[in-house]
């Protein structure tokens, strides 16, 4: 019964174009050496994440997409850091994954997901801006006829210390970018930085402010025209005719032309023209067998996941849970829920082809710009020394723009219109219902105590979907999808903070056809709801305070602990909350990162909820920007209550019944509560930030919640339980 | 056809009466800083200034804004000096990826205009605008710092 999506297919000739194309090659970052390689304008690259121009501007390359959380501010950063650049001087440009395959991906990965913008490359940043600081220095040095030794770099300029001679970086580019670059290069101690680590201001706010930055959506062409798109509503099927002759003549109607085997395009002038016409043309969908499937039909398939005797993948097992549970003293059992959720990023998906016959060439914003060229590759039909793709700013991603069906599309349109550019833009109606949705799961806990309320086992079984069985079935361990566990694991990046002495946490995979995709937080978001809440059932079960619960079985764990400790102290648990306030406590481990958060609630009528403070911990190991890492924290409170709020997309007749914010809301202003973060790096590990404390909001809300009205919510979203926020 | 006022200059468009006013800014006018995200005047990103009052032009129609003077996010500054809303968006470092933050300006550029120093009741109730990424805490702290200048 499971869905096996034709995405599979799809990703899998991604990955062939990529090995037939170079796409695949081994990383292979060089550091600069004797052949000048020029930036556009002429400016010597001293290496690919370094170019000087004569003025003293310094121009670092980011391979990585900023869609907001600051990763290009945050890159920059360390490259300047060991570059001993002047940071007022400091502008930054994407390099083309065209360009990088052509160069052995000269700059690495391109990939911006999974918290992982500046946790993986931050190395390789930062020896690409200390190779490029000591090949000045040595230019330097070379010009005056010293040891390099003798010189120093800061802000820019290069001191020759005995006699105190200087120069600047802008004078010596054109000589640093012929000398051999070094073989290996140390790098700062973090607790010697300068520039890392501050908050210092983003590098692209101004042209935010104007209405100057492009985004996808605003790229203009010579000669451009736009398409408007529909998508077989429901999942799987198929076009099966439309009625041309219906819009033919409207106005600036220019080609009406079937994209894939499951949509149909109008091109036109305008956008607007493009779109009026698709409205008003008839189309006739084969919709399939997927046509019967419901949010009850898929409900029902997955509470059947929680029979023992159905197959499950073990993620987490010690001791004998089920034995345990078997004798236990007292048993306490929950089920809960969390659903499809839409990405609805401001910008809707949208891209801008031109293939003629010998080149292909896309604009969009794409969180992959890899990817996002792969996927021109394949549409176009032509090898990567004849595409590239220009990476524009990101209306907001959340782990939506890491696919490329948009991409695609844009190039299937273009290729029926040669030497056209043609922009193709999603209403925001086909954004919502043809999203890669956060998946859909169930979750039966059950949790044993003995005699004297000691917790001696914890068994989840949790039954849905799975994202890489869709996305990356190449990343399935004999079947298995170890994301799905993210923050339940025994060890590593996602690893659970509780010692129970016998544990059992398992997943039995239904793969409904509705597309799951990763949305910001991903796994974890539901995964800290069930844990969470339920640590706060098992607590008061066991007539304890719900942060000393925790604490005792923490004690192996004291990362995690001590930001749970951190954000205790913070809102003050130790005494009684305002008249009418209620607290509620979460704690999770993902990215790497450890978080944890407390909430301040009240509630009117049973039923309004004013969450007027979440105090938030995270230890991140490092903070390459605090002032960034509290905007991703508050920010990430706003896209993870309003989920819990309001994110749910239902399925009828095998299509997503929402269509625009006014039946998918999203949090406004009036109802963000007051956030404290509290930016704790300790050091050692590199976390990542943009998503992790997404999901302690969530579980601290709703255990909250429980305490001011003595009813536990098990099941997302809070619309859907006539539940608002006041 | 017809003819707009957009920040001051004239612009013939050759759009339907009905097409709404969003895309011939965007289209006709080629001013792409004012930006579509709903299409149903829920989200507030293309808001921009008719008579001086905060629109959402997704929802208003061309033949509406004929004869009115409309200021979009690239007419905001006067004289080469930005607007002190903008001005206190880049000291507060607003924005994260914004998309949404030309139509919030407006919003928060016409609100100012009513009432110079608004309450954080006052900012609830005007500033209805969706921002996915979830800038509001410094929203609300921009606006508080661009009422006391």
């Amino acid at each position: 019964m499971n869905h096996m999506p034709t995405l599979n297919r799809r990703a899998f000739v991604i990955g062939t174009a990529a090995v037939g194309t170079g796409l695949a090659l081994g990383l292979d970052i060089p550091f600069g050496g004797p052949t000048v390689v020029r930036a556009a304008d002429g400016s010597p690259e001293v290496n690919a994440w370094v170019v000087i121009q004569p003025n003293d501007t310094v121009v670092i390359r980011i391979a990585r997409s900023e869609m907001g959380q600051g990763t290009l501010t945050g890159l920059a950063q360390l490259v300047a850091e060991e570059l001993e650049c002047d940071w007022s001087k400091v502008t930054t440009e994407y390099p083309t994954p065209g360009q990088s395959v052509a160069r052995k991906r000269a700059w690495g990965d391109f990939s911006t997901g999974g918290s992982r913008g500046i946790r993986t490359s931050h190395e390789y940043v930062r020896k690409g801006g200390a190779t490029a600081r000591i090949m000045l220095i040595q230019a330097a040095a070379n010009g005056w006829k010293v040891p390099a030794s003798e010189c120093t770099a800061a802000n820019s300029i290069i001191t020759h210390t005995p006699s105190g001679r200087t120069t600047t970086y802008g004078k010596v580019a054109e000589a640093a970018a012929k000398i051999e670059p070094p073989a290996d290069v140390k790098l700062k101690d973090p607790k010697d930085w300068k520039l890392a680590g501050k908050g210092v201001k983003r590098l692209d706010t101004v042209d935010k402010t104007t209405g100057k930055m492009t985004y996808g959506i605003d790229v203009k062409l010579p000669g451009m025209l736009n398409a408007a798109i529909k998508a077989c509503p429901v999942f799987g099927g198929k076009l099966k005719s439309y009625d041309e002759a219906k819009i033919t003549g409207m106005k600036g109607v220019k080609k009406v032309v079937p994209v894939g085997d499951y949509a149909v395009a109008v091109v036109a002038d305008t956008w607007w023209h493009a779109k009026t016409a698709l409205d008003k043309l008839p189309i006739v969908w084969d919709e399939g067998e997927n046509a019967k499937v419901s949010s009850a039909s898929i409900a029902k398939w997955l509470e059947e996941g929680f029979d023992d005797s159905q197959p499950a993948f073990v993620g987490n097992e010690n001791g004998d849970a089920k034995a345990a549970i078997a004798k236990a003293a007292k048993k306490v059992e929950a089920v809960y829920n969390y659903p499809y959720q839409n990405h609805a990023t401001m910008e809707p998906m949208n891209a801008t082809a031109l293939y003629t016959a010998d080149r292909c060439e896309v604009w969009c914003g794409t969180q992959n710009g890899e990817a996002a060229f792969a996927a021109t590759l394949e549409a176009s039909g032509l090898p990567a020394d004849k595409c590239d793709v220009h990476k524009q700013m990101l209306g907001g991603g959340f782990g939506r723009r890491g696919q490329t069906d948009y991409v695609r599309q844009a190039v299937a349109i273009a290729k029926q219109m040669p030497g056209t550019p043609i922009k193709l833009l999603w209403s925001r109606e086909e954004d919502m219902q043809h999203g890669n949705y956060h998946p859909v799961t169930q979750v039966k806990m059950t949790g044993a105590f003995d005699a004297d309320n000691n917790l001696t086992a914890l068994r989840m079984r949790i039954s849905g979907q799975s994202i890489l069985f869709s996305l990356r079935p190449e990343a399935l361990v004999n079947g298995k999808d170890p994301a799905t566990f993210a923050g339940l694991n025994a060890t590593g990046e996602a690893a659970i903070g509780y010692s129970v002495p016998n544990l059992l946490i398992d997943h039995s995979m239904r793969n409904p056809h509705v597309p799951p995709g990763f949305w910001r937080g991903v796994n974890v978001n539901q995964n800290a709801v069930y844990l969470e809440c339920f640590m706060d059932e098992l607590a008061h079960s066991a007539g304890q305070d719900p942060l000393e619960f925790r604490r005792k079985l923490m004690s192996k764990n004291p990362k995690h602990l001590a930001v749970l400790n951190a954000v205790a102290e913070k809102i003050g648990w130790d005494k009684p909350a305002p008249q009418g306030v209620f607290r509620g406590l979460a704690q999770h481990m993902g990215y790497g990162s450890y978080v944890a958060g407390a909430a301040e609630i009240s509630v009117t009528d049973g039923n309004k909820i004013k969450v007027h403070r979440i105090v938030a911990a995270t230890d991140p190991g490092y903070a390459v920007n605090p002032a960034q890492i509290e905007r991703q924290i508050a920010g990430s409170f706003v896209y993870g209550l309003s989920g819990l709020f309001y994110g749910g997309c239902t399925v009828k007749d095998g299509r997503i019944e929402q269509s625009n914010f006014d039946n998918y809301n999203s949090m406004r202003i009036a109802e963000m509560p007051k956030v404290e973060s509290i930016v704790m790096p300790s050091g050692g590990f590199w976390g990542g930030v943009g998503e992790p404390t997404i999901c302690v909001a969530g579980p601290a809300v709703l255990n909250a919640y429980f305490a001011a009205t003595g009813k536990r919510i098990r099941s997302v979203p809070l619309r859907d339980q006539n539940i608002t926020f006041a | 056809m017809a003819n707009l006022t957009i920040n001051g200059k004239s612009f013939d468009v050759d759009v339907e009466p009905d097409t709404p006013l969003l895309w011939a800014i965007r289209e006709n006018a080629g001013l792409t800083g004012t930006k579509y995200g709903c299409g149903i005047a829920q989200c507030g990103a293309c808001t921009v200034h008719v008579d001086g009052v905060a629109m959402r032009s997704c929802g208003m129609l061309v033949s509406e804004a004929v004869g009115k003077k409309i200021t979009t996010i690239e007419g905001l500054a006067t004289n080469g000096a930005l607007h002190k809303v903008q001005q206190a968006w880049i000291a507060n470092d607003v924005p994260q990826c914004g998309y949404c933050q030309s139509g919030m300006i407006m919003a928060v550029a016409a609100l100012l205009k009513d009432n110079p120093k608004p309450t954080d009741q006052d900012i609830d109730e005007a500033i209805t605008n969706i921002c996915r990424c979830g800038t509001f805490k410094q929203v609300r702290e921009a606006i508080h710092a661009a009422a006391n200048v």
